[in-house]
């Protein structure tokens, strides 16, 4: 059996014999900077805005859906259950995997949540599960997120800590970084190759909902 | 030694605009790196560097032990762990399951573990698509090219033979402007995306704990094929294995800022087994094929053991003179640069392309930008041991040994050394033509001897220490 021979040929590679545990691995290097709240906000939208993103404040739900409206300007959308509801002509959010993918392939822009967002570098964190389907943030032309400012950590290294395992939540978590983008043809920087050209971030003061 | 080197290598040379794209491309990339390793960006960039080196050395030690862990996370998230020797084995396994699920189209986003075994060829061969859909590898599937660079395929390639590509295989006006040529690409890809059956990506990272494969990318391609099609395959070598998810701290940070100089990339997927109950979305199979091909043999090499850390990040190739000048294309297999010289002898064997590991000035710049370092210099140099014992052994080059051991005897007597060193300074104008009229002429048309100076190092070093300055 192909599996057996592999584990074979590696133990015999390298001296070891099946069942034989290893030394302790090396411990895990994870740094957190002490960033203030305010701090956070400010790197955040720095690190969004030099990739092309665009980020908001918003003081509470009135205030959210105002700015979406004014993203949106007209243009068609499809909401999760995560994201926002209560805006006028917006979709969703569906329960159903055939109708989010039809919607989701038709609309202009997809209205998340994000579980968390990282300060450091920009980054939104998406956990797929039954109120944030994974091709909203996807399919669609432009990405709008919607998250609390208390969800927003310094970087990568205290996602880790705060989830050491992305496997016992989900099948999938994704960190958005920016638009989508390119530069395969001569290093030219294009924006929106397969996933969203436009990534809008409202930062919410107080938690929604 | 006489080398055969391949005819590319000329091309390349003589091929201005060529020359030009590579040097410019890569020393962008250079830039870039630099700019995002700069201490006042990423200050501890050397402890990372270490970190990311003994959580290689650790699992590389330990394999079977971290595969056998992954093997068992991968079922418990109702995902199939498929162990592959060799690349009729994956060709097999897809085509198998192809078949039972009566598939007929599947996209690919880019991986280099994929190129190494010919998988769209194998499939195509079955009358199966595989559409590949990172911009640059597709671009390179409809030319029917060999990817130039590791994290930038289609390096060699202008808008201008993008626009032909496009126009002969897309049935489309010739369109010079690449924002409109990567729309077109959008609009045909997104119908395959929808349409496919099966989702093949690669893993830059398998996590052994998680069961989860970590894929990172800008394009939103590999998302698309990763959630888009109900089955998910993906297919990484043995070595891609790190123990935890918390490791990623380290080599997520690593790997953008050294390939594209990023501090992150802009999508970064965790994946673990297919959709769970509850979830609206995502492949109802996955599957993690587990590669071999070649690299249990190399781990049995301990002093070469190391070549399998690479995270396939390319900063090695930015930085290389050699690659820099023949390009891509000129290396015998899909990798290139100073990894692909070091990967290539020991995959395929030294003798399979002996000039290979000769092909390196030992300058030492890709050991000082590999994120989780490789003293790549250190196992060129013992290729080139493997290679010569291997020539010894085959034809036995008795003027080189007999130079070679002339000059270690002259080298261990200070004695003759010095007489040697006075000699030739008496006649240091004169030696550079001498030699160019000589049996190791032919090595010096593609080399530039320096003059010699007039006086010897240890005549100066008199000198000096009669004046007291140190």
């Amino acid at each position: 059996m192909e599996r057996d021979t592999i584990l074979h040929r590696v133990r015999t590679a390298l001296g070891r014999t099946a069942n034989e545990a290893p030394a302790e691995p090396p411990p895990v290097y994870l740094r957190v900077p002490d960033w203030s709240l305010e701090e956070r906000i400010r790197r955040f939208t720095e690190a969004l805005e030099a990739l092309g993103g665009r980020v908001y404040r918003a003081g509470g739900t009135a205030a959210v859906q105002e700015i979406v409206w004014e993203i949106l300007a007209g243009r068609s959308a499809i909401v999760s259950a995560d994201g926002l509801s209560g805006i006028p002509g917006v979709e969703g959010p569906y329960h159903d995997a055939a109708r989010i993918r039809e919607a989701a392939s038709r609309v202009d822009a997809g209205i998340t949540g994000a579980e968390y967002a990282l300060a450091e570098t920009g980054t939104l964190v998406l956990l797929a599960g039954p109120a944030e389907p994974r091709l909203i943030s996807l399919l669609p032309p432009i990405h709008i997120a919607v998250v609390p400012v208390a969800r927003l950590l310094a970087n990568l290294d205290e996602l880790l800590t705060k989830v050491p395992d992305p496997a016992a939540q989900t099948s999938a978590m994704v960190l958005i970084t920016g638009p989508s983008r390119t530069a395969d043809i001569e290093q030219i920087l294009i924006r929106g190759v397969h996933g969203p050209g436009e990534v809008h971030v409202v930062l919410v003061d107080s938690e929604t909902g | 030694m006489p080398i055969e080197q391949p005819a590319k290598i000329d091309q390349t040379l003589q091929d201005a605009n060529l020359q030009l794209a590579i040097y410019s491309a890569t020393g962008r990339l250079m830039a870039k790196r630099k700019d995002a390793i700069s201490p006042d960006v990423c200050p501890d960039y050397q402890d990372l560097r270490t970190q990311a080196n003994l959580v290689k050395k650790h699992t590389i030690e330990n394999l079977d032990y971290y595969l056998e862990i992954v093997e068992k996370a991968v079922a418990a998230r109702g995902g199939k762990v498929v162990y592959c020797r060799d690349a009729t084995e994956v060709a097999d396994f897809v085509l198998k399951l192809a078949k039972e699920r009566d598939a007929r189209l599947l996209v690919k986003s880019k991986s280099m573990t994929t190129e190494e075994i010919d998988l769209n060829e194998r499939l195509e061969h079955h009358h199966l698509e595989a559409v590949e859909t990172d911009l640059g590898e597709y671009i390179l599937q409809l030319a029917h090219h060999k990817p130039y660079h590791i994290v930038a395929p289609a390096l060699h390639l202008t808008r201008y033979d993008v626009a032909d590509i496009f126009a002969e295989h897309l049935s489309a006006e010739r369109e010079t402007i690449p924002e409109k040529q990567t729309l077109m690409a959008r609009v045909a890809l997104r119908e395959k995306f929808l349409a496919a059956d099966i989702g093949i990506t690669g893993a830059n990272f398998v996590v052994a704990d998680s069961g989860a494969v970590v894929v990172v990318e800008n394009e939103g391609n590999a998302r698309l094929t990763s959630s888009a099609p109900p089955i998910h395959i993906a297919i990484a070598g043995i070595e891609k294995l790190i123990p935890r998810a918390q490791d990623l701290a380290v080599f997520l940070r690593l790997l953008a800022r050294s390939a594209t100089g990023q501090p992150m990339t802009v999508y970064t997927s965790f994946l673990s087994g297919p959709r769970r109950g509850g979830e609206t979305d995502g492949p109802d199979e996955f599957y993690l094929v587990l590669l071999d091909n070649g690299r249990s043999k190399l781990l049995a090499d301990k002093g070469k053991r190391e070549s399998l850390y690479c995270i396939r990040c390319g900063a090695c190739l930015n930085h290389c003179p050699v690659y820099r000048k023949i390009g891509g294309h000129s290396y015998p297999w899909v990798y290139s640069g100073p990894i692909g010289a070091i990967l290539s002898p020991q995959f395929m064997g030294v003798t399979h392309d002996p000039w290979l590991p000769f092909a390196s000035t030992l300058c030492g710049a890709c050991a000082e930008v590999c994120p989780v370092k490789i003293e790549i210099p250190r196992i060129l140099l013992e290729l080139r041991g493997e290679v010569v014992a291997a020539k010894t052994r085959e034809k036995s080059n008795r003027w080189e040994r007999l130079a070679f051991r002339l000059y270690a005897w002259a080298a261990r007597h200070p004695s003759v050394w010095s007489a040697m060193g006075l000699a030739a300074s008496a006649v240091a104008p004169d030696v550079p033509a001498m030699l160019n009229r000589g049996p190791i002429a032919d090595w010096l048309s593609q080399r530039d001897l320096p003059p010699l100076p007039p006086k010897t190092f240890r005549q100066l070093w008199r000198e000096r220490e009669g004046t007291g300055v140190r």
